[in-house]
């Protein structure tokens, strides 16, 4: 077990980190590398974030059409999504991000199993793609009858100039359905989290408030950033129903895109996933007045701290009954397993470098068997999400994120119907567009890094041993090559769901299998192993 | 409820769109290859979204750390060219990941704004970069040329532009080009030719790479791959065995043309008769005898073939993925008796189709055959739709089909991203031929399990 002593000082970890570097880029990336230290008032050190990685570099990070089509659109089941490009992008992301999906009755489309692409030969990149994709939407719309098809630029369409824009809405004119295109270009932006944005900002255009029908249901909420990985929106689909709250829409886990169409029907927006998904609970507000504030699903206390914020919001005596009546039932079954667990695991260290929320969010969980967070980081967030919304406005738009398009959004002239002001919202305790971020929650001399690098892994590694390294597919096997066990938070290792109360019992008994698997201490052959007296010994008692 | 729900037998001709792809594009080929050197370092020059799906991809297949790195381009190096991206992670890599050699590939974002490579790479070596001893290397790969065979085709041709010299210390030495195969195959293939006291060079070589051992000591470059000093020597070599046209029928000439070292390109040694073959031009190009040990083998594999023949007798079987797995397989089937009816590649080029009518010979008249663009899942799981057939071979998206359909499903080919074993168990040689017929017999004959009635239900098959 590692304990505090025996961990280098987490100041000098960072020189560590980075003294093989060549010195300008060991001085770029020490301003991304921080000791969480709080003031008295709560206020973290600046990083740096959101910025290039710097060529040659072994980064985790992917692209924007990663972040647009595999994250943010990725789960919609019934929407056409063709790729235009050469086959890989298509092919690299066809259901890889493990989005499960709940079609209501066999009949339903379910588009999710198959990867559509334009396969661009060379002629298409010399007398441009325009007349293919036109092909495709054509052939996908007479094959399959879809109610959408989305177009996903790949990096050579936006250097060649093809205009999908234009073609798409050729094509839903002509075939008289949803026809839409994203110019996530894979060099756009410095990681996926240009792609999100895209992604936002066209659902917000061509998707979101085409269906004012207001469907049943007193408490009705929209669930933003939850993208249904090993199967969370299900658990939280069920929490919810039974505390009487209506799912008017997930984006996008297990979702239609109906479901995106009726979305400004809903009463609130909750956002999980800040960094993916922010933008679109920002334009539902402005376009029609549904405020939006933070939520978490990932761990059994952050759970139940959600639920309650959105029974604080309707202020329903009933709603709130029922919410605590939830809440009990499901921490007494959540309280025995920690119970159980806890002490084989207190006082273990864990570190976390993922995603653009989920490096927060797991913490909880973590916490609640014992377990500490030493080292944390995003892949692809932006300073907000590591010290909150509040530095906002000191965030300089660098040239790389200029050309990531801003909407202008006003009031609807008639949709616009303001739920609560701000000052009914702050009467109810509750924040208002707000997200504190990761560091403030950190512990006090824990390690923040920021699109951390294969090599700076490989040194954390070494110097403070972790019980468990949280991170991706990529780094996953490199981790265990050192005996240390790896938890992918993207895919789950194809396990979950770890959301809610039942997800915090699977991930609690996941972490515990993977730190005391036998495995582990297999992995020296006992004649390599420097023999004791006592060994001996013990051999002859056997 | 069905997987792939919207599939029908209606067959429409297709121009524009590709539904779920038998190909994928021509960097993660050669990303690949290049891990097959040792101490090599594969680099993609585009987008870090490339190399983070190559990489993913590799590593989901093999379980095992991928390491490359990436020119990481934004949208000012797509408008004023990678030049200046590629020389600082020249520069990066060799401070602080020390390879010995970068192996660089394109992607269709560099070939579309034309970066010259060769001048960048020259450009390093005048400021000083790239330290002594050490080598950059490169292939072009667009995407939207060929597929991820093409891409490790290339990059192994590459090895010999590079590297390859001919000497006047010519050796007895024969060059193996293993193709797009697995590290076990290539550690088989190893096997074989030391069990013919054949002096090999094999390249690449991704055996004690992607299957390294598991110790609790992390080695950043394993063990394996290819050392550049055999690369060289290739150069050298009495002759060359290539296995596979499409992966290695393009380095093999290389070699003929640079070094004057005669090639012989063959099918890949997958089931008995391409094996045969195999053994044979080892023997020739040697001129050893074949041991009475690999003729026990052989005789392991016949016998199986005998025996279980009437589990083998008539099955239809489809199977999609690269060519040159394509082309052997399907030899293999046919001399069971199987009967390979719907064969499907997303890999362009039109001497697939003479390769795959040479090894029907008419023999299936049945058969469909398709290459290139739109030869994909959809269409052939549309033709099974039609009619059906008894085996599906071929990589991990078929678990979709043949849930739907109730098919037994063999997986072989890339990627396998749902089982262990490809990486450890080879499918070349005598021995590989013995694993197919267990794993082939094994889905049949689970799949007769399940379903016969309980009278019919056999304890001895």
């Amino acid at each position: 077990m590692t304990t505090d002593n025996s961990r280098p000082d987490p100041a000098k970890t960072n020189d560590l980190l980075v003294e093989a570097y060549p010195p300008k880029l060991a001085k770029k990336r020490a301003g991304q590398m921080v000791v969480n230290r709080k003031t008295p008032d709560g206020v973290v050190p600046e990083i740096k974030a959101n910025i290039r990685t710097t060529p040659g570099i072994i980064s985790q990070r992917g692209c924007c059409y990663a972040g647009c089509k595999g994250v943010v659109l990725g789960p919609t089941r019934d929407i056409v999504n063709i790729t235009h490009g050469p086959i890989g992008c298509g092919f690299y992301s066809w259901l890889t991000r493990r989005n499960q999906t709940r079609p209501e009755s066999p009949e339903d489309a379910n588009f999710m199993t198959y990867c559509f692409s334009t396969d661009m030969q060379d002629e298409n990149i010399v007398f441009g793609g325009e007349k293919k994709l036109r092909a495709a939407i054509q052939e996908a719309y007479d094959l399959f009858h879809p109610k959408a098809i989305a177009v996903f630029a790949t990096c050579p369409v936006g250097l060649i100039g093809d205009d999908i824009h234009n073609v798409t809405r050729e094509m839903k004119e002509k075939l008289g359905i949803n026809v839409f295109a994203f110019s996530c270009e894979g060099y756009k932006g410095v990681s996926q989290s240009a792609g999100h944005h895209i992604a936002n900002n066209q659902l917000f255009k061509h998707v979101i408030g085409r269906d004012d029908t207001v469907g049943p249901g007193k408490f009705r909420v929209n669930l933003l950033g939850e993208y249904n990985i090993g199967g969370d929106a299900f658990l939280l689909e069920d929490l919810f129903e039974r505390c009487g709250i209506t799912l008017v829409a997930t984006f996008s886990g297990n979702s239609t895109i109906g479901k995106f169409e009726n979305a400004h029907t809903a009463d609130l927006n909750c956002v999980m996933c800040h960094r993916s998904i922010n933008y679109v609970a920002d334009m539902i507000e402005k376009k029609f007045g549904i405020p939006w504030f933070k939520v978490n699903f990932i761990g059994a206390e952050a759970s139940a701290k959600s639920l309650r914020k959105i029974a604080a919001y309707f202020q329903d005596e009933e709603l709130a009954a029922r919410v605590e009546k939830t809440i009990a039932e499901e921490l007494a079954a959540v309280k025995k397993v920690q119970d159980e667990i806890r002490p084989r695991c207190e006082g273990k260290t864990a570190m976390l470098f993922v995603g653009g929320s989920r490096a927060h969010h797991y913490q909880e969980l973590f916490t609640e068997i014992g377990m500490k967070t030493i080292a944390a980081g995003y892949e692809f967030a932006h300073r907000d999400d590591y010290e909150g919304r509040r530095v906002l406005p000191t965030i300089k738009v660098d040239a790389d994120s200029r050309n990531i398009e801003e909407l202008v959004v006003e009031p609807d002239p008639v949709k616009y119907q303001p739920r609560l002001t701000w000052e009914e919202l702050s009467a109810r305790g509750l924040p208002h567009n707000d997200y504190e971020g990761m560091m403030p929650e950190m512990d006090e001399g824990a390690l923040v890094i920021d699109d951390i690098s294969e090599h700076e892994m490989e040194r954390l590694l070494e110097l403070h041993k972790p019980a468990v390294f949280c991170a991706g597919i990529k780094e996953k096997y490199g981790i265990q090559k050192h005996g240390i066990p790896c938890k992918q938070l993207h895919s789950y290792d194809y396990g979950g769901p770890y959301a809610g109360f039942q997800g915090a019992v699977n991930f609690y008994r996941e972490i515990d299998r993977m730190v005391h698997a036998r495995v582990w201490a297999l992995m020296t052959p006992p004649w390599q192993t420097v023999s004791k007296p006592l060994l001996n010994a013990e051999w002859v008692r056997a | 409820m069905t997987l792939l729900r919207h599939t029908t037998a209606d067959v429409k001709e297709r121009s524009g769109l590709t539904i779920n792809p038998a190909k994928t594009c021509q960097p993660i080929g050669a990303m690949y290859a290049a891990l097959g050197v040792r101490n090599c370092l594969p680099h993609s020059h585009g987008s870090q979204g490339c190399c983070a799906y190559h990489r993913s991809t590799l590593t989901r297949h093999y379980k095992e750390p991928v390491m490359a790195a990436t020119s990481s381009f934004t949208e000012g190096s797509s408008v004023f060219g990678g030049q200046s991206n590629l020389l600082q992670a020249i520069e990066n890599i060799f401070t602080i990941y020390k390879p010995d050699i970068i192996a660089v590939h394109t992607t269709c974002l560099s070939e579309t704004i034309g970066d010259d490579i060769p001048q960048i790479i020259a450009k390093a070596k005048e400021e000083g970069k790239i330290p002594a001893g050490k080598f950059v290397i490169h292939v072009n790969t667009p995407s939207y040329v060929g597929s991820h065979v093409v891409g490790f085709s290339g990059m192994v041709k590459s090895l010999v532009d590079y590297f390859a010299v001919a000497t006047d210390d010519k050796r007895r030495t024969i060059n193996i080009i293993p193709g797009w195969v697995e590290p076990s195959d290539m550690r088989e293939i190893r096997r074989l030719t030391a069990a013919l006291g054949v002096e090999t060079i094999i390249f690449p070589d991704t055996s004690d790479v992607l299957d390294a051992p598991q110790t609790g000591q992390r080695q950043f470059y394993p063990d394996g791959g290819t050392p550049v000093e055999s690369l060289r020597k290739a150069g050298d070599s009495l002759s060359t065995i290539a296995l596979g046209l499409s992966a290695s029928g393009a380095a093999a000439r290389a070699l003929d043309a640079k070094c004057k070292v005669p090639c012989d390109i063959l099918e890949l040694p997958i089931g008995l008769r391409a094996t045969d073959r195999f053994i044979d031009a080892l023997r020739r190009a040697a001129r050893v005898h074949v041991p009475e040990a690999l003729n026990r083998e052989r005789g392991r594999l016949v016998d199986v073939m005998s025996d279980m023949h009437q589990y083998f007798y008539n099955k239809r079987v489809a199977l999609w993925g690269d060519p040159d797995q394509l082309v052997a397989l399907s030899e293999f089937l046919i001399d069971l008796d199987m009967r390979p009816v719907y064969v499907v590649t997303g890999t362009p080029g039109r001497e697939f189709e003479a390769r795959m009518a040479r090894v029907l010979a008419g023999k299936i008249s049945e058969a469909k055959v398709r290459q290139g663009s739109c030869a994909d899942m959809f269409l052939m799981h549309q033709w099974i739709k039609e009619q059906p057939v008894d085996l599906l071979i071929g990589n991990t998206y078929g678990k979709y089909i043949a849930r739907d359909e109730n098919i037994p499903f063999v997986r072989h080919g890339f990627p396998i991203m749902d089982r262990v074993g490809h990486s450890y168990f080879p499918t070349v040689g005598y021995q590989g031929g013995l694993r197919l017929l267990e794993k082939i017999l094994d889905a049949v004959l689970a799949h007769k399990d399940r379903e016969s009635s309980e009278e019919s239900f056999e304890l001895v098959m």
